[in-house]
């Protein structure tokens, strides 16, 4: 048995699980006692609730002592694994609060399709992970409860939005955990705290229960400890949800083995590099470690060719119209009438509109309202919405050009490492360039992921990012596992 | 100066679905608040919207029926505006690709009398989109309470050009566009319960020209006569106001169904800037030709094609026509009936006067009717057959509407055979007349009169089970001889 039971795998962990070597009772334990221990620096929850989560280890601990007695197959990868959900993800009868006031004590009665899958393959969902309000944010400082600490420097941001559940993981707080990316939000924390990071291609996951930020770009994806356990994951959560009308029918493949199978045929990947994402802008010392993995993959065989992606200087512009447009009507709702925060002193409905979302909306949140209400407002919304439309499609063209001579996109992650609490809180413009290279894939829809390709001298972890094509994101994990099989970034944890 | 008006109307038809337009929870009217409701049409955070596709047949339906060209593709747009009966502070709805353009509705203008079929215009429609309604607000002292069973309803708008010239047309307009929807299955159309609101978009002009004058829209005109009684007052005050030398503002007024008058509930300054874009949450919908066509495959007669074909077809009467045709179910009732007995005429008089007559007193609606068109169908063959005589045939009616018995049952049971046996009957014309001679002299005399005077005692004799029509014929024989 390994001695950190909470910085293990999804895969060593079943396999402990199926010999009985270990129980999920026995598992739990471990993972709240790590939790106990650290989060009180980490502050990567918003909330656990301890009794439920043994309730579920228990019952999964029964489910699996009652499959051997009847002799059925082997369980689910996921059965009794503990997985924390971004508190923008609901789970019945837990407190759903998107880190904003004005969900303060408000609990959902009703399982997000993701979190139901979960349930469904045995896994425990833990937890409620600290985000930036509404997943808008690179830093989980736009939180209204708390900035999450980057485990690996705990004077630094984990990365955000998905930032509390990149750092419960790297922290040792959960064994998997689940974020949302709307323009970057999975990958961007995930190379900041060196876990692997997933956002399927859109309509690949239900949207279902996941609060919207911007509904042509969200996604929920995993964050796991290596390439591997992010295809368990993913292939427990994928596929058509009747409640999703943007999820595709489309078959989820077994991506575990889909992966081992491409890596048996020994096939010659064509990897592109996109020019335009190694400019001006790029810490040299992440670039270096970008460039030291491209090489790893010519090493392995792969062919590298240059790409071009000429509209990239415009994706951060159309995101911004585009998120922030769907955003302010999808946040809408959150008004006082039916549920959350609403204000005491309201003398009529408009006051009460006025009161309660001044009182319950911080100041990113209210920014990107505002902008998205301007943007969508009669005489503008041809200049900005509609353009920023045409725009989105021709980014998403220049994908397709470049998927025609190769079959994965390499890029690095985020232009910089973990950067120091309140180092770009004042600048919002400087905290959007953040995404500078994540944002176009979202807008293009398609699958992307970051793992770890290194560090810095100081210590703080570098990620790669790894684009692919619609719907193919067994190509895109056998890419990435080829990486990590020949590394061992992924396997440093830091020291808590 | 003469002024003429120019109205718009903007109707708006809840559809007649089990389920609400983006969501499974059931649609419904009369349950307690707040039952008809799930986390989709409370707009809990995370939920997304599913599209009902039997609301999308049912537009089509409409528009099919109503001729209008059907989108090719159905997509969905917000409309974002805060208020407390909208849970999600935008109203999914169609803007700028409605799934119906153009198409009309056929009028029937009132007739110079009862019995003479009005004028028939043709009103053309704008578009028609689908959207859902939302909840209810119900203000008690001190708060505003929120029902959202109503919320998430699909709901048609149907808008209409403005070529509507009077109070009457739209009242016609109304009603016609209510039978078709009601023919269709599209919705029940009941006014009472919100299913069929009406807005009226309502402008004058000196009689005669062509440009448009500055329009006032009128609310809450909840029931058909108010429509007719709101945009009959509203022309009134407008030319008031144009006559006295004013101006009419662009606003929208409320109308006061009790009183007859109307307020301005805002002004043009006060208009909305809804802020539409394409919804993000739904896919757009390719509506093809086969989905289409199996819908036209369900499409009944309209309702003035099926009087123009009942009045040709028949020979049965305007009145007759009028009074079976708004009604589907009874006018399928008279087609079968006429099959069957192969008299349609007679089988419309039972069904307009009888039946109907029978209906209402009871209280009850056709389909719970013991009377089937094969009940009206076998009465109407005994009276032609001269089995019953006519006044018998009145007490079958109603006592096999009751009993739901065979007309034939009904006779055999009460003895209303009518009197066939000649000789019988030429005995007591015999009887009769010997025993009035001073009538017998009358009527030799040329007082054609006369005749009635045997009548009387022939038919006491026959127990009233007599045709008067022998009666008359056996006796005229017999005074000729």
């Amino acid at each position: 048995m390994p001695e950190e039971l909470f910085n293990s795998t999804i895969a060593e962990l079943s396999g402990l699980l199926d010999r009985g070597a270990l129980s999920s009772v026995e598992l739990m334990k471990a993972v709240i006692a790590r939790t106990k221990a650290v989060d009180g620096r980490v502050r990567a929850f918003n909330s656990y609730d301890e009794e439920d989560a043994m309730a579920q280890a228990r019952a999964s601990d029964a489910r699996r002592a009652k499959a051997k007695g009847s002799g059925s197959g082997a369980a689910s990868r996921l059965e009794g694994i503990p997985v924390g959900i971004k508190d923008v993800i609901s789970v019945a009868g837990q407190p759903l609060t998107a880190s904003s006031r004005i969900l303060e004590g408000f609990v959902s009665p009703y399982d997000a399709t993701v979190t139901r899958k979960l349930k469904a393959a045995g896994a425990i969902c833990w937890g409620r992970l600290n985000l930036d309000e509404f997943a808008m944010g690179s830093s989980t400082e736009n939180s209204a409860f708390a900035t999450t600490s980057n485990p690996w420097d705990l004077e630094r941001v984990p990365g955000g939005s998905s930032g509390g559940s990149a750092a419960a993981l790297a922290a040792g707080e959960a064994v998997a955990t689940l974020g949302s990316d709307t323009g970057g939000s999975i990958r961007q924390p995930a190379a900041l705290c060196s876990v692997v990071g997933l956002k399927p291609s859109y309509g690949r996951v239900s949207r279902y229960g996941l609060i919207a930020f911007a509904s042509s770009l969200d996604q929920i994806g995993p964050f796991a400890r290596s390439v591997e356990d992010a295809a368990t994951v993913l292939g427990a959560i994928a596929g058509h949800d009747p409640r999703d009308s943007t999820s595709l029918r489309q078959e989820v493949p077994d991506y575990n083995r889909g992966v081992s199978d491409l890596a048996k045929s020994g096939r010659r990947w064509k990897l592109g590099i996109p020019r335009e994402y190694f400019g001006e802008g790029l810490d040299p010392e992440v670039g270096a470690a970008v460039q030291a993995a491209i090489g790893e993959y010519r090493r392995m065989g792969c062919e590298v060719r240059e790409v071009s992606l000429p509209h990239t200087k415009y994706a951060i512009g159309a995101y911004y119209i585009i998120a922030t447009a769907e955003c302010s009507s999808n946040l809408a709702r959150f008004d006082g009438v039916r549920y959350g925060h609403r204000s005491k002193d309201a003398k009529d409905a408009i006051d009460l509109y006025f009161k309660t979302r001044a009182e319950g909306f911080g100041p990113e949140v209210k920014r990107r309202i505002i902008l998205g209400t301007y943007v969508l407002s009669s005489g503008y919304y041809d200049a900005y919405y509609l353009r920023a439309q045409k725009v989105r499609t021709l980014i998403r063209r220049d994908f397709l050009d470049a998927y025609r001579d190769v079959d994965v996109i390499v890029t690095p992650t985020s232009p910089t490492p973990a950067f120091r609490k309140g180092e770009k809180a004042a600048d919002p413009l400087a905290m959007y360039l953040n995404d500078i290279y994540t944002i176009g894939v979202n807008l293009a829809g398609l699958p992307g992921m970051s793992l770890p390709c290194g560090f810095t001298a100081g210590g703080l972890p570098i990620g790669l990012q790894l684009i692919g094509q619609p719907f193919k994101e067994t190509e895109l994990l056998a890419v990435a596992s080829a990486y990590e099989q020949r590394t061992e970034w992924h396997l440093r944890r830091p020291r808590l | 100066m003469n002024y003429e008006a120019v109205i718009g109307l903007e109707v708006h038809v809840q559809l007649k679905t089990r389920s609400k337009m983006f969501t499974r929870v059931a649609a419904g009217f009369g349950l307690p608040e707040n039952t008809l409701t799930d986390p989709v049409v409370l707009a809990l955070p995370g939920t997304l919207p599913v599209m009902n596709k039997g609301a999308l047949d049912k537009i089509i339906k409409a528009g099919l029926l109503l001729g209008c060209e059907i989108a090719a593709v159905c997509k969905w747009d917000r409309k974002n505006y805060f208020y407390p009966d909208s849970p999600k502070n935008y109203q999914i709805s169609q803007y700028d690709q409605p799934l119906c353009r153009g198409g009309c509705v056929e009028i029937e203008l009132p007739g110079p009398a009862r019995n003479v079929m009005g004028e028939h215009k043709r009103i053309a429609l704008t578009r028609i989109h689908l959207e859902e309604d939302v909840g209810k607000l119900n203000h008690v002292e001190g708060a505003s309470l929120v029902d959202f069973n109503r919320a998430g309803t699909p709901l048609m708008e149907i808008v209409s050009e403005p070529v509507i010239r009077s109070a009457d047309e739209a009242f016609a307009y109304l009603t016609a566009l209510k039978t078709v929807m009601i023919y269709g299955g599209i919705s029940d159309c009941d006014m009472e319960k919100g299913q069929l609101r009406c807005d009226a978009n309502i402008s004058i002009r000196p009689a005669g020209t062509a440009g448009l004058g500055t329009k006032v829209e009128l609310k809450n005109l909840n029931s058909i006569s108010f429509v007719r009684d709101g945009i009959a007052q509203e022309i009134r005050r407008q030319t008031a106001v144009a006559l006295s030398g004013g101006t009419i503002e662009q606003e929208t007024r409320d109308y006061d169904g009790q009183t007859g008058l109307s307020q301005s509930l805002r002004s043009k300054e006060m208009a909305h800037d809804y802020r539409y874009f394409p919804d993000p949450d739904l896919m757009p919908v390719e509506v093809d030709e086969a989905w289409k066509s199996a819908i036209r495959a369900t499409c009944p007669e309209l309702p003035f094609d099926k009087q123009r074909r009942f009045m040709e077809q028949y020979g049965v009467p305007y009145t007759i026509t009028s009074v079976l045709v708004p009604d589907r179910g009874l006018s399928d009732f008279f087609e079968e009936t006429a099959r069957l007995c192969g008299k349609p005429q007679a089988a419309g008089n039972w069904i307009a006067n009888d039946l109907l007559r029978e209906l209402g007193a009871a209280k009850i609606e056709l389909s719970q009717s013991k009377v089937g068109p094969a009940h009206v169908a076998g009465l109407v063959r005994l009276v032609d057959g001269g089995v019953i005589l006519s006044n018998a045939a009145k007490e079958v009616f109603v006592d096999m509407f009751r009993t739901g018995e065979a007309p034939e049952a009904v006779v055999e049971r009460k003895g209303l055979k009518a009197e066939t046996n000649l000789d019988e009957l030429e005995r007591w014309c015999a009887e009769a007349i010997a025993s009035n001679p001073k009538s017998v002299a009358d009527y030799k005399g040329g007082k054609e009169s006369a005749l009635n005077a045997f009548k009387g005692p022939v038919m006491r004799a026959a127990k009233g089970k007599a045709d008067p029509k022998r009666v008359d014929e056996m006796l005229r024989r017999l005074l000729a001889r």
